[in-house]
């Protein structure tokens, strides 16, 4: 008997509607686009830090722009997602055995958020914030 | 005992007769407590006796009756009745190509497995009078995760990278490969990566966590592809940063070649 | 079938993404408040200056820029595969230039302060 198998194709620019674990993968993979033209407007206040202290002033002016504002906060929503999905994969890529049992995965994911938030406090406070 | 009429909508394709694949519904009066293989097999039994299926244990040991039920990867043995509501729509595992009904052909999956020498490689070869090779509990753990594997393929039908790119080795072969790579008694890691770290190797894996989520026997391969992709770039940094580095992976592989032949 | 470079191009983004979630969050917050009127103290141009021009700053502010950037850029290629986009080594050629570019003119960009 010879075989005639049929080949059912992954839709290459749709497969991530099949399944909503895909769209979890999409949006983790897309707050790159957020966190990358982020970084792009670090490297432009650099530029104007360079320039001296009219073009810094009219830097943080132009932060104050409405769609600064949207897009600070659709930036922020993207790296903290980011962060957390970061954070929980530690304990995926890199699991810990001590003798025969492996330090639970949420102890090595904790430890991150706890060194996070620690960092994050500490930046805070060095900048003023409180 | 409580019965339950489940309507089922099961994909057709007969390779003599079809072109494409169509659905056919089933009503079926199951009882309560079944899972969806059983209803498969009252189908079979008392309505139509053409439909095509793989199974085997019925108790998600072997792994034969993987399949997507209502588009999640799934052993049907493992699948309850009770869990869905509405029509049950039953198809092949996706990404693999269909051979008939419910069966598909995993010999892409088969020749992926033997690529990646899925056997113990010993680090050193001695006579059976030596006695055999011990390992302690702690060793043990090291890779008994990893071993549970049943070669069900549901990681495969989970996997988009595999479905876009089917040249992926993928994550039940890779996984393996490090089972035996964590194996203190096994020597052949060198050998293994000159397909683990190749493009087709854990480098077309972009850690969508897929695989881990619908394994049945909680293997969590994504975690040991992303264990596999550390290492990987640390020999690299080896072979092509350290000044000897690199020969000292060819004698590696060398000694493997010395052991095949 | 040859062993692969994709650790090049990987470590770099792996490092990169633990950067990005550690540091970008906060600093997001920082000039979020800057935004929203409330301009921390920090961000003055003297405290800004001040950190920019010590060695430390310098590399820090480096660091983080140059690794978020690299890691975005490899997240993105494997986006744009992902969403269909076949001419992967269009998207890394640009992507990759578009990051190193970026970490040069930082760099130019620190020198000068």
């Amino acid at each position: 008997m010879s075989r005639k198998p049929l080949v059912r194709e992954c839709p290459p620019t749709t497969w991530y509607f099949r399944q909503p674990r895909y769209l979890r993968y999409m949006s983790r993979e897309i707050t790159s686009i957020f966190v990358g033209a982020y970084c792009v407007l670090l490297v432009v206040g650099l530029q104007r830090l360079a320039d001296g202290p009219t073009a810094w002033e009219g830097f943080l002016l132009a932060l104050k722009s409405p769609a600064s504002i949207v897009f600070h906060f659709l930036a922020l929503v993207a790296a903290v997602y980011h962060a957390a999905t970061w954070f929980n994969a530690t304990q995926k890529a890199m699991p810990l055995q001590i003798g025969e049992s492996f330090v639970p995965g949420n102890l090595i994911s904790g430890a991150h958020y706890a060194a996070w938030a620690v960092l994050s406090c500490v930046v805070l406070y060095l900048a003023g914030v409180f | 005992m409580k019965e339950r009429t489940v309507q089922l909508e099961v994909l057709r394709y007969n390779p003599d007769t079809d072109t494409e694949a169509h659905f056919q519904r089933y009503e079926v009066v199951c009882q309560e407590e079944w899972v969806v293989l059983d209803a498969l097999n009252k189908i079979k039994a008392d309505i139509d006796p053409t439909l095509n299926y793989r199974w085997s244990c019925h108790m998600a040991v072997c792994g034969s009756c993987g399949m997507m039920i209502n588009g999640e990867p799934k052993l049907s043995c493992h699948a309850f009745l009770r869990d869905y509501e509405g029509v049950i729509r039953v198809e092949p595992l996706a990404h693999f190509p269909v051979e008939r009904d419910l069966v598909t052909a995993p010999d892409d999956f088969m020749e992926k497995l033997k690529r990646v020498k899925p056997y113990v490689i010993p680090k050193e070869k001695k006579p059976i009078s030596e006695g055999e090779y011990k390992q302690t509990p702690a060793q043990l753990m090291k890779f008994r995760q990893y071993s549970m594997c049943i070669n069900c393929m549901l990681c495969y039908a989970a996997c988009p990278q595999y479905g876009l790119t089917p040249s992926f080795i993928g994550p039940a072969a890779l996984t393996l490969a490090h089972r035996y790579n964590q194996d203190s008694r096994d020597g052949g890691r060198m050998a293994r990566q000159e397909v683990v770290a190749t493009h087709e190797g854990v480098w077309e894996c972009t850690f969508v966590g897929a695989c881990s989520e619908v394994c049945p026997a909680q293997v969590d391969p994504a975690s040991a592809l992303q264990q596999m992709k550390i290492t990987s770039s640390l020999d690299w940094i080896v072979e092509h940063l350290i000044p000897g580095g690199r020969s000292a992976g060819d004698a590696a592989s060398r000694e493997d070649a010395v052991d095949k032949s | 079938m040859a062993k692969s470079h994709k650790p090049v191009v990987w470590f770099p983004f792996a490092a990169g993404g633990t950067v990005i979630a550690f540091c970008i969050p906060v600093i997001l917050l920082l000039t979020f408040l800057a935004a929203l009127g409330h301009v921390p103290a920090g961000l003055d141009y003297q405290n800004m200056h001040v950190f920019a021009r010590s060695g430390l700053g310098k590399l820090v502010i480096f660091g983080v820029v140059a690794l978020s950037l690299w890691s975005s850029a490899h997240r993105l290629r494997c986006t744009c595969y992902d969403f269909g986009l076949r001419a992967d080594t269009l998207a890394a050629t640009v992507l990759y230039a578009a990051a190193i570019f970026g970490s040069i003119a930082s760099a130019v960009f620190l020198a000068r302060i």
